[in-house]
């Protein structure tokens, strides 16, 4: 390990980090999942607030609290086969086809980009605004923070899309920036399931 | 072990445990106890106190006499014994903490019983937890969603008659008192020595706290959640009221008295001020 | 494999002058001592703001400065010296220069990541002070922000609170990120968990509890900041919100909070009396064990701060439990240190002094944090200066004095010069007495009556007061004889040599000040970092 390298130079770095992989397999996916497990709590706190609020704060009367069932379950099923998609562009990727990787992250894109259609539909058709009361609040605030999530993860599919082009960062066998997006994509999708299950069929 | 460190050992702590008594029993830090269950917090006090002391003083002195015996002579250079682990030793020292740790929760727990702290104040969550949603938030329609404070049932039979209610109100920065039955408003509290008051606490704009050093007695008054405290005054005086919860620049200033007076004296604090009597 | 020779690092590579502090540098080593320098300043900010507490406290009357600004003193003197202060310091400071050196890497895991999570703190800490300087505008609900209180104060002051905290939350998230990332997965091949020096384990306890709960104070703060921008009613009774909820997410972070505190102190305080006594450690694998008991039982304490708040008596009886159990292992780590010290031949140096007063200081403010647990003893001292006295000795007499001891024992790793040691003891002396004279009578206050955030107060008071504010002043003077040892000594203290304290944790057997890359050639493997006693031995 030679180590003569001024460490400002962010190649020098960048060569160090991956002899330490070499040496310690990939620990940048590890980081990932860490942070993943710190942007769940963020999201436990809120459902916790969610179902407490709901538990003993009793929501003032001629409000309207029932959700609309037929879009959001749409949306469920359209998330969770961009889950099946990105998986498969996964697969391709490491086979080393990048151009069908390529079409499968296309695709996974546009299932991502249909479900904030899907909450845009719906939040334009609720009844109830961001400041109604206890319950719309909360219900704007879980929703659109995991609102949030997916539009960062439809631009991270988008340049992770771009990078499989031919000359592109991503080949068959350096592909962090995939399997990053990857994991962080199945996050989203399984807080969804979560909150779809508290907010709407509890 | 050798007799003479059995012997040491056991001297030091008959010693410590000796001094921890005493100083629970003899060293008073609060201020005189003037309702039914000072007296009660104050026996838990000495018996924290008088541990907490023993605890203490027995690593303190542990630790120094460390320091000044193993201390480095200087010109020594070498090192000290490479003990990593004693077995025995560790199961004591994580049986003694476990074991007055223990205690002190369950004689705790006893403490606030006799306070009347376990009582369950909100009848519809200890019948029917489902009837808590069905409750309304609205005005005046609160009595279903009463929070927590110190309760009733726990406590010694009153001696003095009926529970007395009084209607406590916090704001920024003052406590009112309302006495619905004889519908006196007052800033400052009058209550009579022996006879249980149950305070029915409301917040109008932010927390604030209703505390009394001399009852031992404190609960936060919540907006949007009544509380109920409530407690035996044993002792007449005029004792402050302060405000515990940070609630505004005032925060310090906002402080009231409760008069605690012999039943005679109380009753004609009642007539004199009830609205209808002084009026006819 | 070619190994660079010691030379080729010192003149070609060290990154030049004491312009790198500066700088957006990557070294695990140079931003460790930024947090540290950029945490002491902030540390005479916060210290400045106590000042002007205790002065207004003084006298029994309002008299010093108005009741809001008393209101924003308060709230910033907390914030700073928690989020500032404390929190980067003993995790970020220490934590970055020492953990790479203990795993036998070369740099943490994420160096860019690191530096990011440095640079977010000067800016949220600048944020939060200049608040202060327009009038009226700094938040003034305590540093627990309470609401309703915090949507009704000067919404300008809190938003720029909510900022802040976000800010160095997200920076301590990252550094936790990174740890985590470093000692499970960057330690040097043949190095295993159970051979790392102590304070890696209390690092990896406090970043679990830093991933875990700091993301519910953001989740939280940004509810609180809808109510105050948006007028949404999370946390605002009139539109039929819960304020105990807040409490609940408060505390589930700032409990844990408590442990991010001080668990590294505990790690610190296990490096360095092993070394200054001669002895191995005693008890490594119960200390491991405790360190991840109080890990999990710290997670599961939180409403012990809201034993008034109107919660059910269930949960009360649960939670003082829960809390009182946490002397356990607490007492265990205690003992060891104890027994660590038994038999050895003790340096009664600075560092060592620190350390033990910490022991002293700790053991009191634990016994009563153990009676504070107790419901029936809390309704009764809870939001007075008992309370104040409490955790003033933990994080003062605990993790400050921790602070200070990791200053004179590492100082030489940092700079290659010794501290001077008369004015070590002197600042250990003032120290100490100041801290004492400060904040036991608060006690005793707090017992008496004296409730805690309030800028006037009964006149019985005055005399105890006064002694705290005494004890203050002497704490305030303690910081000359440190600053001017540091000051001195960096221009022409004593020459330490590599390993000045004969220690055989890893960080010291490179060159002091190590190299850029910290190893001269591969990382060595320390698998027994405590072995005093044999292994001289066997030299002899
Ligand atoms: C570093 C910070 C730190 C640490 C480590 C602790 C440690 C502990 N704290 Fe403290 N605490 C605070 C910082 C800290 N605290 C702060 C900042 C507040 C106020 C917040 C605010 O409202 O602004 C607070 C408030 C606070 C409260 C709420 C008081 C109130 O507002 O009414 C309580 C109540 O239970 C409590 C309890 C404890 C306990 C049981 C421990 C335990 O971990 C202590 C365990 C240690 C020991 C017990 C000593 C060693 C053990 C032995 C020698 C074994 C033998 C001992 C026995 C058997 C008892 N603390
Ligand atoms: C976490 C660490 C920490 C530390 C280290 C301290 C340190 C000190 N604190 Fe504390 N304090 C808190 C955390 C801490 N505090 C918290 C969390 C609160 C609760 C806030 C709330 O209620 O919301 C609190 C509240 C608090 C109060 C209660 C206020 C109230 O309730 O009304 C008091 C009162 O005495 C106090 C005093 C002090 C003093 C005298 C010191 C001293 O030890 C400080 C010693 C240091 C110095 C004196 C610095 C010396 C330097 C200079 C004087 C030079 C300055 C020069 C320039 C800036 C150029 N603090
Ligand atoms: Cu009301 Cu403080
Ligand atoms: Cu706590």
């Amino acid at each position: 390990m030679t180590s003569t390298t001024p460490l400002q130079d962010s190649t020098a770095i960048e060569a160090r980090q991956e002899q330490a992989e070499e040496a310690h397999g990939d620990f940048r996916l590890f980081g990932l999942a860490t942070f993943l497990v710190a942007d769940g709590m963020t999201f436990a706190g809120f459902f916790a607030a969610y179902l407490t609020f709901k538990a003993v704060n009793p929501l003032p009367e001629g409000g309207i609290y029932e959700l609309e069932l037929l879009l959001p379950t749409i949306n469920t099923v359209v998330l969770i086969i961009s889950s099946f998609t990105f998986h498969r562009a996964g697969k391709e990727c490491r086979a080393g086809q990048l151009g069908a990787s390529r079409l499968w992250l296309g695709i996974t894109g546009a299932l991502g980009a249909i479900f904030l259609a899907g909450q845009m539909v719906e939040y334009f058709n609720l009844p109830f605004g961001l400041t109604d009361n206890l319950f719309a609040s909360t219900f704007y605030a879980l929703t659109g923070f995991h609102g949030l999530h997916v539009t960062l993860g439809v631009i991270c599919i988008t340049i992770v899309a771009l990078q499989t082009r031919p000359g592109g960062r991503i080949s068959a066998t350096d592909h962090f920036g995939l399997e990053a997006a990857e994991l962080y994509w199945h996050f989203v999708d399984g807080i969804w399931v979560v909150l779809y299950g508290i907010l709407y069929l509890l | 072990m050798p007799i003479r460190t059995v012997l040491a050992v056991f001297t030091a702590t008959t010693v410590l445990v000796i001094t921890g008594l005493w100083v629970g029993n003899n060293v008073n830090l609060l201020p005189p106890g003037a309702s039914s269950n000072a007296s009660t917090y104050d026996e838990l006090f000495k018996v924290l106190f008088s541990i907490g002391t023993v605890l203490f003083l027995g690593i303190v002195v542990l630790l120094i006499y460390s320091m000044i015996r193993f201390r480095r002579r200087s010109g020594d250079m070498s090192d000290g014994l490479a003990i990593e682990g004693n077995l025995p030793l560790e199961i004591v020292w994580t049986a003694i903490p476990a074991v007055v740790v223990l205690f002190v929760g369950l004689y705790s727990y006893d403490i606030y019983e006799r306070m009347g702290g376990m009582a369950t104040l909100n009848d519809h969550m200890a019948m029917d937890h489902g009837a808590m949603q069905q409750v309304s938030v609205k005005e005046g329609d609160t009595a279903g969603r009463v929070w927590g404070g110190i309760g009733v049932s726990g406590m010694e039979a009153a001696p003095g008659g009926p529970v007395l209610p009084v209607e406590v109100t916090a704001m920024q920065f003052a406590f009112i008192f309302h006495y619905p039955g004889s519908d006196i408003t007052t800033g400052e509290l009058h209550v009579p020595t022996g006879q249980q008051i149950e305070l029915h606490m409301e917040a109008r704009d932010v927390i604030h706290a209703f505390w009394v050093p001399q009852f031992r007695l404190k609960q936060d008054i919540i907006p949007g959640q009544p509380t109920v405290l409530s407690f035996t005054a044993t002792r007449a005086g005029t004792y402050p009221i302060i405000c515990a919860e940070l609630c505004g620049p005032y925060h310090g200033g906002m402080r009231s008295n409760v008069v605690v007076q012999e039943p005679e004296a109380y009753d004609n604090w009642l007539q004199q001020n009830t609205p209808n009597s002084t009026n006819t | 494999m070619t190994l660079a020779s010691p030379s080729d690092f010192e003149d070609n590579l060290q990154p030049q002058g004491w312009l790198r502090y500066f700088s957006f540098s990557l070294d695990h080593k140079v931003i460790g001592l930024q947090y540290l320098i950029c945490g002491f300043i902030f540390y005479l900010v916060g210290g400045a703001l106590a000042g002007i507490i205790r002065t207004e406290l003084w006298s029994p009357m309002s008299d010093f400065v108005s009741r809001e600004t008393y209101n924003e003193t308060l709230t910033l003197h907390g914030t700073i010296m928690i989020f500032l202060w404390i929190v980067p310091v003993v995790n970020g400071a220490f934590g970055n220069y020492l953990i790479p050196f203990y795993v036998g890497a070369r740099d943490m895991a994420f160096p860019r990541l690191n530096a990011v999570a440095f640079w977010l703190i000067p800016p949220a800490g600048i944020l939060l002070i200049s608040s202060y300087f327009i009038a009226g505008a700094a938040a003034q609900s305590g540093w627990t922000a309470y609401p309703p209180l915090s949507l009704t104060t000067p919404a300008a002051g809190q938003v720029v609170w909510i900022l802040s905290v976000l800010l160095l939350g997200g920076s301590s998230i990252f550094g936790g990120i990174n740890f985590i990332a470093t000692i499970l997965k960057l330690r040097r091949p043949g190095l295993k968990l159970m051979m790392l020096p102590l304070y890696c384990w209390a690092m990896l306890g406090t970043s679990v509890l830093v991933v875990l709960s700091t993301p519910v104070l953001a989740g939280t703060l940004i509810l609180l900041s809808f109510d105050i921008i948006a007028h949404t009613g999370f946390f605002n009774p009139t539109m039929g919100g819960n304020v105990v909820v807040y409490q609940h997410l408060f505390w589930f972070y700032s409990h844990p909070a408590v442990y991010i505190m001080v668990l590294p102190a505990f790690g610190l305080v296990s490096e360095i009396l092993p070394i200054h006594a001669r002895k191995p450690l005693f008890g490594y694998t119960t200390m491991v064990y405790s360190i991840m008991a109080i890990v999990f039982l710290g997670l599961i304490v939180w409403a012990h701060h809201m034993f008034t708040s109107g919660t059910p008596p269930w949960m009360r009886l649960f939670f003082t439990i829960a809390t009182s159990f946490i002397a356990v292992p607490t007492g265990i780590k205690f003992f060891n240190w104890l027994a660590t010290l038994w038999g050895g031949k003790i340096a009664l140096n600075s560092a060592m002094l620190f350390s033990c007063a910490f022991i002293v200081n700790f053991v009191f403010g634990g016994i009563t944090g153990v009676a504070l647990a107790q419901v029936p003893f809390d309704i009764h001292v809870h939001d007075t200066y008992f309370v104040v006295g409490h955790f003033h000795y933990i994080v003062y007499g605990g993790t400050v004095f921790v602070i200070f001891g990791s200053l004179y024992h590492w100082y030489p790793k940092f700079t290659g010069r010794l501290l001077n040691e008369d004015l070590g003891r002197l600042h250990f002396l003032l120290t100490f007495v100041g801290f004492n004279l400060c904040f036991a009578p608060q006690h005793w206050l707090g017992l008496n009556g004296m409730p805690r955030r309030v800028a006037e107060y009964d006149p019985a008071f005055t005399t105890l007061n006064q002694l705290s504010s005494v004890g203050a002043l002497l704490m305030a003077i303690s910081t000359l004889p440190l600053l001017i040892n540091v000051v001195v000594t960096a221009i022409n203290g004593k020459k330490a040599g590599d390993n000045p304290w004969n220690a055989l944790t890893p960080e010291w057997l490179t060159s002091s000040p190590p190299p850029v890359e910290n190893w001269h050639g591969e990382a060595p493997l320390v698998t027994e970092p405590y072995g005093y006693g044999q292994h001289l031995e066997a030299k002899a």
